[in-house]
């Protein structure tokens, strides 16, 4: 009886999997790899990242740490940047909701092969902590002349 | 406006220029921030995650009686620069809270600190709580 729910042939399953599939390879989930590093949508703190051809561009939005005890790392090119922030609840209060993340982050960034681990920048402001990262001077287009 | 308490002067600008590819689809209503809200014996606290979002920036304000949260991340960016990744794609957040009479609405207090809004809503004085006693047949 079940069997004709989820048959070979044309079965309403079937026809949901097939729309799946289209809409995943319209937004190029197959061609688009999860990165082994990534975490799941909504973990703290969010990341953008941003590339010019001279440098790189992270934003992490970090309200309410204290910079100075951020943990800023990049091996080659992985951006790791770890710290905590501990939201220590009112005791005398009565909570209805406590949504805002507490406790200890990490998250690693892996940048293109090409950054340069020196002369990086940090700088934290209205609660983004953006690092800029230069690029090394061969990776950037170069604009070749036609004779 | 006598049901208005205006918190800041300024309305939000119109969103600066995103780092995000897909803007379009939350660009209405915006993204809704985290909070935390508590109560004491004096009042309502309200914590609210705004990170890029500047003084500037920030609307806070009372309608009737509904509390808005509202305000858009500034992020000045580079010539030539694409997103290449990105978790926030809004600039813009809003949330609404629907107060309850026995708030002072005229009274309320907002800062904000490193992308952390703090709002303080206290009680009317007259409405402090008041303890039931259960008779006992």
């Amino acid at each position: 009886m079940f069997s004709s729910l989820s048959g070979p042939a044309g079965s309403v399953f079937d026809q949901f999997r097939r729309l799946q599939e289209e809409m995943d390879e319209l937004f190029g989930q197959w061609s688009a790899p999860t990165g082994i590093r990534s975490l799941p949508r909504g973990s703290f703190p969010a990341v953008n990242v941003g590339a010019s051809p001279d440098k790189l561009e992270v934003y992490l939005f970090l309200p309410g740490v204290d910079s100075k005890r951020l943990d800023i790392s990049i091996q080659q090119n992985l951006l790791i940047v770890s710290g905590e922030r501990n939201l220590a609840p009112d005791e005398q209060a009565n909570y209805y909701r406590q949504e805002r993340f507490s406790g200890e982050f990490r998250r690693a960034i892996t940048l293109p092969e090409d950054v340069a681990t020196d002369g990086v920048d940090a700088q934290y402001r209205d609660g983004v902590l953006q690092i800029s990262i230069p690029r090394r001077e061969q990776a950037r287009p170069r604009q070749i002349q036609v004779r | 406006m006598p049901n208005q308490t205006e918190l800041t002067a300024q309305r939000p600008q119109a969103p600066a220029a995103p780092l995000s590819r897909a803007s379009e689809s939350e660009s209405e209503s915006g993204m809704r921030p985290p909070v935390d809200v508590f109560e004491d014996a004096d009042g309502l606290t309200l914590l609210a995650d705004l990170p890029g979002v500047s003084k500037e920036r920030l609307n806070v304000r009372v309608e009737r009686d509904t509390l808005i949260v509202e305000g858009d991340v500034q992020i000045t960016l580079p010539d030539q620069m694409q997103a290449v990744y990105a978790d926030i794609r809004s600039t813009h957040y809003q949330r609404r809270f629907a107060l309850s009479d026995e708030l002072e609405t005229e009274r309320i207090e907002a800062s904000l600190k490193d992308g952390v809004l703090t709002v303080r809503i206290p009680k009317r004085a007259e409405t402090k709580p008041r303890r039931i006693e259960v008779r006992t047949a």
